[in-house]
């Protein structure tokens, strides 16, 4: 326990450096100018002090004032007041841009290694806790910065007030190493007991949260059952244990803040009881003595600096120890030195016996899968769930790599083509449409030069014009995560115009017109073959009309490519084909 | 009642204290004990206040008395000092713990409240896409609460106490000295409105851009493969970086705001000392007070600022919570618009009738904002008791609205549903408890969401108390026991979150294994429109078959099987049902269905569709 103890205070200092050595010259300015702020606090109290004895009594005893004498007092306490002011001005936008910059830096890292590392990493990361790695991780590992240069402020005025003690009497030093390390102390087994305590409370907030998400996501489900007492319930129960925590917490808290409130003003006392028999004695001078009294009280508040950035070192250390695994994650995704062939027609494919499995998975996904597709054609790779048909289409624009065998765009191993050069030549469409925060263009063009008339094109190609016209600003409707909602089908549809708008000579549709009515989705696949320059198109499929405009079928299954042909030639020559065709088509149009 | 409600109640502008009032008045658990949590807050602060000035006595009659050191003195009076110095610290922790206590019992209430609320809000169903902002209701909105109970609030609370003492001890040493403390800080006070308002715009900001940080951050994890795809790497780390540099600049503009607000207490504080000296002394050389006294006020002088800073920290601080406040307060205060008659209108509630359940449109009118387009119109019609209802029509048509009707999802702007039977007799859907509404009708979004719990409690949702057993057996009945006793534990197979370990098809097989335990007379089905694999698709044709045998069932269309297959299929365009019939007699008609039809069997075979 002990040495886990040391361990944490080690990391902890070593942490602080970190954040010393990221922001060197904010850290300085801001430790400047709490150090003013600490020596006007002094001379604050000293300015008074002076006033008292030169001006306020002199007056009494003589009975009158000068004008000059009240003027030069009052400038005096404004006069430090504003050094102060500059001090306390300073040490907070120092240390707050100290922090700010701190966080945006290891946010801009975060989320460049996320651009940076090859999909298969995103694979194996729940969306969720990447998302909490570049928000609240991020944050949480530079909250203690705030406090961080008041913190070492207070440390030089404590070093200043033992150096007084010891320089008064040493006996009366002896009190104040007593009550500062006391103070250590307190904030030491304070973290101890409160950081468990922090973390359930932060985890029951979590679970909190979740319970609700789930919840209102399933409103109709809730509602339309009648469950909404039993979901209260269940919501209420973690609820109550949530406020439990925070109650611990509280208790915890509500006991130290008194505690190191009392503690410099016991300090002060004893400070006082030991002086005063050492005045006795005229071993010290109780001019001296009010003064360090005095200093005492002054370094409560500073004091608390450094609690605060003790206590949420701990936080910080969490925080940082969860972003630390992104940062030391490799993988990048290497290229070659070729460019692609571009010509305007569609690209030929290769597929040579490639093999998938993702990492730690026991069975392969694809196994020495091999087919060519001519350019301009257009192929509907079929099969049943599992076959490996998503991961096939990822294969062909290069989102992830084969373990072994090759993937070929007109005759070049994509692993030889220069960085941009797959994308620029192939198009791919997933099956759920990301759209970006951005308006209706950005989401179609995605920065590149594309005219207003393209984009029209491309929309009408993917039948999304209609709708898109109906938006209140046009091409400009901002869409995604916080503007207009959009239904799935017309989600997917933006995403094949983001497609089509690029004029891609291979097009990797992933069972892409899913969530769009069978009609426009024929609407669509038509409107890509009568285009001049047709891409060669390869298509994930189940529906039979999406199947029947291939000119040719890839029919997977456990992970093999295990026949090719036309449409009629598998229905005749695949029985497993045949089923899962019929099938489905029974489903959708028969009784 | 007019239109649906979608929005939350609130935008109104009220001030900090009407916002404490009205949440004041909806924590009732807040209000207990707190009497003797501010006797133990004032003595707290009492002792805040003795403490220093028992140092000064110490140092001014013990210390520095005539003739050296008066050691008794001295001792006594570190003795009681120190004394009261531990009757404050435990007076202080006394308060703190009654404090959490009661404020962390009033937020979990709060939160819980809010929570069923919202379950009553059509916003929640109406637009999904305001889910997480809902959630952020009962969740972050409180937890700041909570926060600054904890850190802030104490605070605050010690703070009040000990000016209203502060002042109080400063009138006995001088009234007219303490009237030109007042004085100096009555800018301050009428300052610190304009503060407020500053420090809500700045946080506002700052608000803001962590939004948009969160959703920059979320294309580089969410939008992962089409960043890949598209090679826009250099385009998407281009706008992260500018959201969060947009987000630095904001966090730095809302710290200089705060330190110019904490630092205006200092300089009033300064000004406050620099005029006691000066008027101090001439009030002093006019005989109105002594040095002693003008020496003590001073210290009190310190004592009085301390909490006036405190509390210029604390207001920051307070302006979030109490906008997190409002925001819970306005979902409270947000009239559900479908309201269980049971508790709206106990005096009108009526059960359903038994037996099997029709369904009476009477001129049944609704639009979603007022003056928006109906999106029924005047519907009027009768379904009976065990039909197998198909509603087809195109995206918009209405069919949805229809169906959330029938739920009593949403209340018509003009008419009304009844349900019942001729026999039995027909019951208005407005006076229909809950209870009886709840377990006769059942209705089956397309989605079928599932919880991240076993097949089996997915299940058990429609019947709660059912045993993996029953649950099993149930799965048998709709022909789905093989598939079922397929996966790796069975019914006990967890789901997932939102049961993701299942497929679509899947999913929707346990939706309807749901719906049918809970053994409903009127069934609604919202159908799916995705694809779902042929294997899968062929087990859910067979038990939605058996789920709807016998009973009255409203089928949202999206297939034309399903269509064939109903008793009876009604059309609906444009708000209207323009067509009612069996699916033979309707494909040989001329009108939307036949046109529905024919568009249909084209996509379905392969064949192009005509243009136009």
């Amino acid at each position: 326990m002990p040495r886990r103890r040391d361990a944490v205070v080690r990391r902890g200092l070593r942490h602080v450096g970190r954040a010393v050595a990221g922001q060197p010259g904010m850290f300085a300015a801001a430790v400047s100018a709490s150090s003013v702020y600490g020596a006007m606090t002094v001379a604050s109290a000293f300015v008074i002090g002076e006033i008292t004895d030169r001006v306020l009594l002199p007056s009494f005893e003589d009975g009158a004032t000068t004008g000059t004498a009240l003027t030069l007092a009052a400038v005096a306490i404004i006069a430090v007041a504003l050094l102060k002011i500059v001090g306390i001005i300073g040490r907070r936008l120092f240390a707050g841009i100290m922090q700010y910059r701190l966080q945006a830096d290891l946010r801009r890292r975060v989320t460049g290694q996320y651009l940076r590392l090859p999909l298969s990493w995103h694979q194996r990361h729940p969306t969720g806790q990447l998302l909490s790695n570049a928000n609240s991780d991020v944050e949480a590992a530079w909250f203690f910065v705030a406090p961080l240069p008041f913190a070492c402020g207070a440390l030089v005025m404590i070093a200043i007030t033992v150096t007084a003690l010891i320089a008064t009497d040493p006996l009366l030093a002896v009190v104040g190493l007593v009550v500062f390390p006391l103070v250590f102390v307190a904030n030491a087994v304070y973290s101890q007991i409160m950081s468990p305590r922090m973390q359930r409370a932060q985890q029951l907030r979590a679970e909190v949260s979740e319970i609700a998400h789930e919840s209102f996501d399933a409103a109709l489900v809730v509602k339309t059952l009648g469950r909404e007492a039993s979901e209260t319930e269940r919501f209420a129960a973690r609820a109550d244990e949530l406020r439990d925590g925070l109650v611990a917490v509280g208790r915890v808290r509500g006991l130290f803040d008194p505690i190191m409130e009392a503690l410099p003003n016991l300090g002060t006392l004893a400070v006082l009881l030991i002086g005063a028999h050492r005045a006795a004695d005229g071993a010290t001078d109780a001019g001296d003595l009010v003064s360090i009294a005095y200093l005492f009280t002054l370094l409560a508040l500073p004091i608390r600096a450094i609690g605060w950035v003790l206590a949420d070192l701990p936080r910080a250390l969490a925080g940082y120890d969860r972003v630390t695994p992104v940062l030391d994650a490799t993988g990048e995704t290497p290229y070659g030195p070729d460019a692609a062939t571009a010509t305007a027609t569609g690209a030929g494919v290769g597929v040579q016996g490639v093999d998938f499995r993702f990492d730690g998975a026991a069975t392969p996904t694809l196994r020495e899968v091999t087919f060519d597709v001519a350019a301009g054609r257009t192929v509907a790779v079929v099969g049943p769930t599992g076959s490996g048909k998503s991961t096939l289409a990822g294969l062909l624009v290069r989102l992830t790599d084969p373990v072994d065998g090759a993937v070929l765009l007109d005759g070049v191993d994509l692993r030889r083509l220069r960085e941009g050069e797959v994308s620029d030549q192939a198009a791919f469409v997933a099956q759920s449409a990301f759209l970006f925060d951005d308006t209706v263009r950005g989401n179609v063009t995605l920065g590149g030069e594309h005219s207003d008339d393209e984009v029209w094109t491309a929309l009408r190609v993917a039948a999304a014009d209609g709708f898109v016209s109906a938006l209140p600003d046009g091409l400009d409707t901002r869409v995604g995560e916080r503007g207009a909602s959009l239904s799935g089908g017309q989600r997917q549809r933006l995403a094949l115009a983001r497609a089509v708008v690029r004029r891609p000579r291979l097009l990797v549709l992933d069972d892409a017109t899913s969530a769009v009515d069978p009609a426009v989705e024929a609407r669509i696949l038509d409107a890509l073959r009568a285009s001049e320059s047709p891409a060669t198109v390869v298509v994930v499929a189940y529906r039979q009309a999406t199947i029947a405009l291939a000119d040719e079928v890839v029919w997977l299954e456990g992970g093999r490519a295990v026949a090719r042909g036309t449409h009629d030639e598998l229905l005749e020559q695949v029985p497993g084909y045949a089923a899962l065709v019929r099938a489905y088509s029974q489903a959708e149009v028969t009784a | 009642m007019t239109a649906a409600t979608l929005e939350i109640a609130g935008e109104r502008r009220e001030g900090a204290v009407a916002t404490l009032r009205r949440g004041l008045r909806m924590m009732p658990e807040f209000r207990r004990g707190l009497p003797a949590t501010f006797a133990l807050a004032l003595l707290a602060t009492a002792g805040r206040v003795v403490v220093p000035i028992a140092v000064q006595q110490v140092i001014d009659r013990g210390l520095n008395a005539a003739g050296g050191p008066d050691l008794g003195l001295v001792t006594g009076l570190v003795v009681a000092c120190a004394l009261v110095v531990v009757l404050t610290a435990v007076a202080v922790y006394l308060m703190n713990v009654r404090l959490f206590r009661t404020t962390e019992t009033a937020l979990a209430g709060l939160r819980v409240r809010a929570f069923r609320h919202v379950h009553d809000l059509s916003v929640l169903h109406q637009q999904g896409e305001r889910r997480g902002s809902l959630v952020s209701r009962v969740t972050s909105d409180v937890d700041q609460l909570s926060v600054f109970m904890q850190w802030g609030g104490v605070l605050g609370l010690i703070s009040v106490g000990q000016l209203v003492v502060a002042t109080a001890v400063m009138f006995f040493y001088s009234w007219q000295l303490t009237l030109l403390v007042l004085a100096c800080f009555v800018p301050l006070v009428i300052a610190i409105r304009w503060f407020a308002q500053r420090l809500q715009v700045v946080y506002g900001v700052v608000r803001e851009r962590v939004g948009d940080v969160l959703a920059a951050v979320a294309e580089s994890v969410v939008g992962a493969p089409t960043v890949r795809a598209y090679g826009i790497r250099a385009r998407t780390a281009a706008r992260i970086d500018a959201a969060i540099d947009r987000h630095y600049r904001a966090s730095v503009q809302a710290q200089r705001t705060t330190a110019a607000v904490y630092v205006s207490g200092e300089f009033v504080a300064a000004v406050a000392n620099a005029a006691v000296v000066v008027v101090g002394v001439l009030l002093g050389l006019a005989g109105d007070i002594t040095a002693g006294t003008l020496v003590a006020f001073l210290f009190l002088v310190t004592l009085f600022v301390a909490p006036v800073q405190t509390a210029s920290e604390v207001l920051n601080e307070a302006q979030n919570a109490v906008a997190g406040f409002r925001r819970v307060l306005d979902v409270l205060d947000t009239e559900p618009d479908v309201r269980d008659p049971a508790i709206a209108t106990p005096d009108r509630v009526r059960e359903l009738p038994p037996g099997p359940l029709g369904v009476r449109f009477e001129h049944v009118t609704f639009r979603y904002a007022p003056g928006a387009r109906a999106a029924l119109d005047d519907v009027h019609l009768a379904i009976a008791p065990r039909t197998r209802v198909a509603i087809v029509g195109e995206t918009g048509s209405g069919k949805t609205t229809f169906a959330k009707l029938v739920t009593r999802l949403m209340d018509p702007v003009e008419g009304r549903v009844l349900l019942g039977s001729d026999d039995a007799g027909w019951v208005p859907l407005a006076d229909v408890a809950f209870a009886s509404l709840r377990s006769r009708v059942v209705m089956v979004p397309q989605d079928g969401f599932l919880f991240d719990a076993s097949v089996a409690d997915n299940v058990r949702y429609g019947r709660p108390g059912m045993t993996d057993a029953e649950v099993a057996t149930a799965f048998d009945e709709l022909g789905l026991g093989a598939w079922v006793a397929g996966l790796e534990q069975g019914v006990a197979t967890p789901v997932g979150q939102r049961g993701e370990s299942l497929s679509a098809g899947e999913r929707q097989l346990v939706a309807v294994a749901r719906a049918y335990v809970a053994d409903p007379d009127l069934l609604v089905l919202d159908e799916a429109t995705s694809a779902v694999d042929p294997a899968t698709e062929q087990r859910l044709t067979r038990a939605l078959d058996l789920l709807t045998t016998g009973r009255t069932t409203l089928t949202i269309a999206h297939r034309l099987s399903t269509a064939e297959r109903a008793d009876e299929v009604l059309v609906v365009d444009a708000g209207h049902v323009v067509q009612r019939g069996s699916h033979a007699e309707l494909v040989d008609a001329d009108g939307v269905y036949a046109r529905l039809h024919a568009s249909w069997r084209r996509s379905s075979a392969g064949e192009p569709e005509p243009v136009g």
